[in-house]
């Protein structure tokens, strides 16, 4: 079993990161985008079986800060 | 009085703190490893700074799950006293101690100065010793020390009076100049609802000797002694 966590800063929190890769975009003469903002992905195998319960937990407790993140998780086989 | 100060892997202020605390009148301070299950016998926790983890995931995000840190918990909750500098304030916000996060510095650099910061209230055991609009010189360096909270958090910390410490110029105004890395509100440090958890970005175990250029730090120590 697979779970991909993405973890992405949310929209009310300044992402310098994302604001100095859009600025870099733009001195490589890439047409303009829109924001741009920088996250995680982060990739965990697991047993079968696992418990998608103790993965949010997870995902709220250790893996993103819900104070200033937010996350989605994949679970595959 | 008796310090605690505990040591992660990475941490790198503790020797600082241990330093500066032990120079104290009639005080000790004592490392304690973050593999520690248990305090030892002491009137205040210092969660020093430094990378702990390197500052993998987030800054703090690992250390706050050491097994010290369950004793921390259980000491705050008992109304024991507790001062997260720098890292350690990461780490405070991170295992829930203290409200809000700590990022990235607005403008991405790491700052490594001096700044000058006020002091908003003289109501807490951290500050006691310092009249509202003291400006305090104290050391600052971090890449991540932009205070975030949401708007009902900021305004929940002004309802109760938990900011202790905000950036300013050398006026005591609470400028965007005198903001070295975007934080809310100019936030450099604050308590929680029952006033004995402190964080603060800034250094005051290296603002304890004139030969480091401010003793200001000491405003912070004696006022725990008072």
């Amino acid at each position: 079993m697979k779970a991909v966590v993405h973890v992405m800063p949310k929209l009310s929190v300044l992402d310098p990161q994302g604001a100095a890769v859009a600025q870099a975009m733009k001195h490589h003469g890439l047409p303009h985008t829109g924001r741009v903002r920088v996250g995680k992905r982060i990739e965990i195998e697991l047993p079968a079986g696992a418990d998608e319960a103790a993965l949010n937990t997870i995902c709220r407790d250790l893996l993103s800060n819900p104070v200033i993140e937010d996350y989605t998780l994949e679970i595959s086989e | 009085m008796k310090f605690a100060v505990l040591r992660f892997p990475g941490s790198n202020c503790d020797q600082d703190c241990l330093l500066a605390l032990n120079a104290l009148p009639k005080s000790s301070a004592e490392p304690v490893w973050h593999k520690e299950t248990s305090l030892p016998s002491c009137d205040v926790v210092v969660v020093p700074g430094g990378f702990s983890y390197g500052d993998y995931l987030r800054c703090g995000a690992i250390a706050r799950f050491s097994p010290i840190m369950q004793a921390v918990k259980a000491f705050a909750e008992d109304g024991g006293t507790v001062i997260g500098i720098c890292n350690g304030f990461q780490i405070l916000c991170e295992a829930g101690l203290l409200p809000g996060a700590l990022v990235r510095n607005r403008d991405l650099h790491f700052v490594c100065e001096h700044r000058h910061i006020r002091v908003e209230t003289p109501d807490s055991r951290f500050t006691r010793n310092a009249p509202a609009g003291t400006v305090l010189n104290l050391p600052i360096a971090h890449g991540e020390g932009c205070y975030f909270a949401d708007d009902a958090t900021l305004l929940d910390l002004a309802i109760h009076r938990q900011v202790l410490l905000r950036y300013c110029d050398d006026q005591g105004r609470t400028t965007e100049a005198g903001n070295p890395n975007g934080s809310r509100s100019n936030i450099a440090g604050i308590c929680n609802k029952t006033r004995n958890v402190f964080g603060l970005m800034p250094h005051p175990e290296r603002a304890c000797d004139p030969l480091l250029g401010s003793t200001d730090g000491l405003v912070i120590f004696e006022s725990l002694l008072a």
